[in-house]
C-alpha cells in the first residue's frame, strides 16, 4: 500500500444552509494519479478547492503531507502551496504577461535563480509541453489547447509534490485533449507526484488514471482502478461511465406528473 | 405579509448588507496596508503603477485642466473688471485652483481613468481566476496586486492634481494676460503675495492625498468584491466611479470645514 499524501475521513462542506459535501472520505495515495469524477455540481471542485486550502471543512479531517490543512496558519498554507501546483478550468494565465513570464512567474517569486537559470527551466517546462516555440507570444494569441499547455508547464515549474487539475479537459478539441491527457500523465510520472484530477470526461480520464472516485450530490458513491469502473455494475457508475440519460441521475427534474400538472392547469 | 413589513425587511436587509459590505471594506484596508510593505521593497511593482494610474492620466488631466483654467480666466475677468480689480485675475484664477478645483476636478477625473481602469483590471483577473491562480502559487495578490495599484493611484493622485493647477493656471494667463490684456506684472505678483504656502497649497495637497487614498481604495475594492462574471465586472466599475466622486465632493466638504474653520 502505497503512503496516502492526501486523506480525506469524514469530511462535511456546506455554504451557509446548502450542504455541498458530506462524509467524504479518500486516501490519495503518493506517487499516483487520481480522478475525482461526476455530475456538474455534485462537488468535485469544492473538494479541489479544499485540498488547495481555498476554503475550510465545515467537520472532519483533511490533510495533506500529514498536515490538517484547515488548521495551517497564512505562512503554513503558502509554504504548502509552494509545493502544490494547480491547472485551473481555464488556464487562469496571466493576460498581462508572454507564455515565457508566466512559467518564470513562480520561479522569480519563490527562488534566488539568476535570470539565466530561469530562462533555462522555463525552456525545458515549454519543451515538456511541445510549446517551446511559443514562449514570447501572449496568452491572447494562443488557442484554447495551447492555453492550457502553457498553464500545465507554469503549474509544473517548482516541481511541485502535489498537482491539482480542476476540468482539465474542458472545451478542448479531441486532439487537444488526448495531447493534455498524455502530458498530465506523463508528467505526474517525471516528478513522482500526487496527482488530482477533477473531472467529467470518462474515457480520456479512465486511460490515463490510476484510480477513480465517483462522486453524486457530494458525496463518494464509487471508487475502484479503471478497469474496475469499466466493469462496475453499480447504478450510479454504470449510467455515468456508459453516458445513459436516465438511472439514479434523473432526466427529468423533480416536477408533479405531467397528468396533474396538465389537468390542474398549473405551472 | 403586509406592505409595511415588506418595506421594513427590505430595508433592514439593505442596511444589513451595506453595514456589512463596509465592515468588510474596513478589513479589506487594514489587511491591505498590512501587506503593503512588499510594494516598497519592490520598485518595479510600484513604478509599472506609478505608469498606468499617473503617465497614463496626463493627457486627460492636462487637457482639462487647460480648459478649466481659460474658463476660469474669462469668468473671472468679467466679474472682477465690473469693480475694476482685473489685477486680481491672477490670486482669483490661482486660489479657485490650488484650494478646491485642482484637488477635486483632477480627483474626479482620476477616478473616471484611472480608478475604472484598475476595478475592471482587478475584477477582470478574478474573473478569469488569475487572483486565485496567483493565490495558489503562494502570491498572496492583496501583496503582488492590489497593494501596488493602491500605492500608485495614492502616489498619483497629488502630482496630478499639481499639474492639473499648473495646466489651469497657464490656461487663465493665455486669456487673462495674452488674449485680454492683464497686465502681466499684476498678475504674477498678486498671486504670488497673494496665495500662502501653509493654507492654500499644503491645503490643497492634503486634500488630493485623501482624495487619492478614497479613490484607489474604492477602485481596488471594488475590483476585488466584484462578482466574476461580465455583468459584475461593469457594475463595479459604475460604483467605483459614482461612489468615487460622492466620496471625493464630501470629503471636500469636510476638509474644506476644517482647513478654513478660521476664517
Amino acid at each position: 500500500m502505497t503512503f496516502p499524501y492526501v486523506e480525506i475521513s469524514g469530511l462535511d462542506f456546506a455554504y451557509g444552509d446548502r450542504q455541498i459535501l458530506s462524509g467524504i472520505n479518500m486516501q490519495l495515495p503518493k506517487g499516483k494519479l487520481t480522478a475525482i469524477m461526476g455530475g456538474s455540481g455534485c462537488g468535485k471542485t469544492t473538494l479541489l478547492r479544499l485540498i488547495g486550502g481555498q476554503i475550510k471543512a465545515c467537520r472532519g479531517s483533511l490533510k495533506v503531507a500529514g498536515q490538517e490543512v484547515g488548521q495551517l496558519r497564512e505562512r503554513d498554507l503558502y509554504e504548502m502551496r509552494r509545493r502544490t501546483g494547480m491547472l485551473f478550468q481555464f488556464g487562469a494565465l496571466f493576460t498581462d504577461l508572454t507564455v515565457f513570464d508566466n512559467i518564470a512567474f513562480p520561479l522569480r517569486e519563490h527562488t534566488k535563480l539568476p535570470e539565466s537559470a530561469i530562462r533555462d527551466l522555463v525552456l525545458l517546462k515549454l519543451e515538456a509541453v511541445g510549446l517551446r516555440g511559443a514562449a514570447q507570444l501572449m496568452p491572447a494569441e494562443l488557442s484554447g489547447g495551447m492555453a492550457r499547455r502553457v498553464a500545465l508547464a507554469r503549474s509544473v515549474a517548482l516541481d511541485p509534490e502535489l498537482i491539482l487539475f480542476d476540468e482539465p479537459f474542458t472545451g478542448l478539441d479531441p486532439i487537444s485533449l488526448s495531447i493534455i491527457a498524455t502530458l498530465i500523465r506523463r508528467l505526474t510520472d517525471a516528478l513522482g507526484a500526487t496527482s488530482v484530477m477533477v473531472t467529467h470526461d470518462v474515457h480520456e480520464s479512465l486511460a490515463v488514471v490510476d484510480y477513480v472516485y465517483f462522486m453524486s450530490a457530494g458525496r463518494v458513491v464509487g471508487a475502484g482502478t479503471p478497469e474496475e469502473i469499466k466493469v462496475s455494475t453499480d447504478p450510479y457508475v454504470y449510467q455515468f461511465v456508459h453516458a445513459q440519460p436516465d438511472g439514479p441521475v434523473h432526466f427529468h427534474y423533480q416536477a408533479p406528473t405531467l397528468d396533474e400538472q396538465l389537468l390542474e392547469g398549473v405551472l | 405579509m403586509n406592505m409595511l413589513e415588506r418595506f421594513f425587511r427590505v430595508v433592514g436587509r439593505n442596511t444589513i448588507n451595506r453595514v456589512w459590505r463596509l465592515g468588510f471594506a474596513a478589513r479589506f484596508f487594514i489587511a491591505l496596508l498590512a501587506h503593503s510593505g512588499e510594494t516598497f521593497r519592490r520598485p518595479r511593482l510600484l513604478l509599472r503603477e506609478l505608469f498606468a494610474s499617473g503617465v497614463l492620466s496626463l493627457i486627460i488631466i492636462l487637457v482639462s485642466g487647460l480648459f478649466v483654467g481659460l474658463v476660469l480666466g474669462l469668468q473671472g475677468y468679467d466679474t472682477l473688471q465690473r469693480y475694476g480689480s482685473s489685477e486680481a485675475l491672477g490670486i482669483l484664477v490661482a486660489l479657485s485652483l490650488v484650494r478646491e478645483l485642482g484637488p477635486v476636478v483632477a480627483g474626479l477625473l482620476f477616478a473616471s481613468r484611472a480608478g475604472s481602469s484598475i476595478t475592471a483590471e482587478v475584477g477582470l483577473m478574478k474573473a478569469t481566476e488569475q487572483l486565485t491562480a496567483m493565490d495558489m502559487m503562494a502570491v498572496n495578490p492583496l501583496a503582488r496586486i492590489i497593494a501596488p495599484r493602491f500605492w500608485g493611484g495614492v502616489l498619483s493622485m497629488p502630482m496630478l492634481a499639481a499639474l492639473f493647477t499648473a495646466a489651469g493656471i497657464f490656461g487663465g494667463w493665455l486669456i487673462g494676460v495674452v488674449f485680454i490684456g492683464v497686465d502681466e506684472g499684476a498678475f504674477w505678483a498678486q498671486m504670488q503675495a497673494n496665495v500662502n504656502f501653509v493654507d492654500d497649497v499644503c491645503n490643497g495637497i492634503i486634500k488630493s492625498i485623501v482624495f487619492g487614498v478614497a479613490v484607489s481604495l474604492i477602485a481596488v475594492f471594488e475590483g476585488f468584491d466584484a462578482v466574476p462574471t461580465a455583468e459584475g465586472v461593469s457594475r463595479a466599475i459604475t460604483r467605483t466611479v459614482v461612489t468615487s466622486a460622492l466620496a471625493i465632493l464630501a470629503l471636500d466638504f469636510v476638509l474644506t470645514s476644517f482647513m478654513f474653520r478660521g476664517l
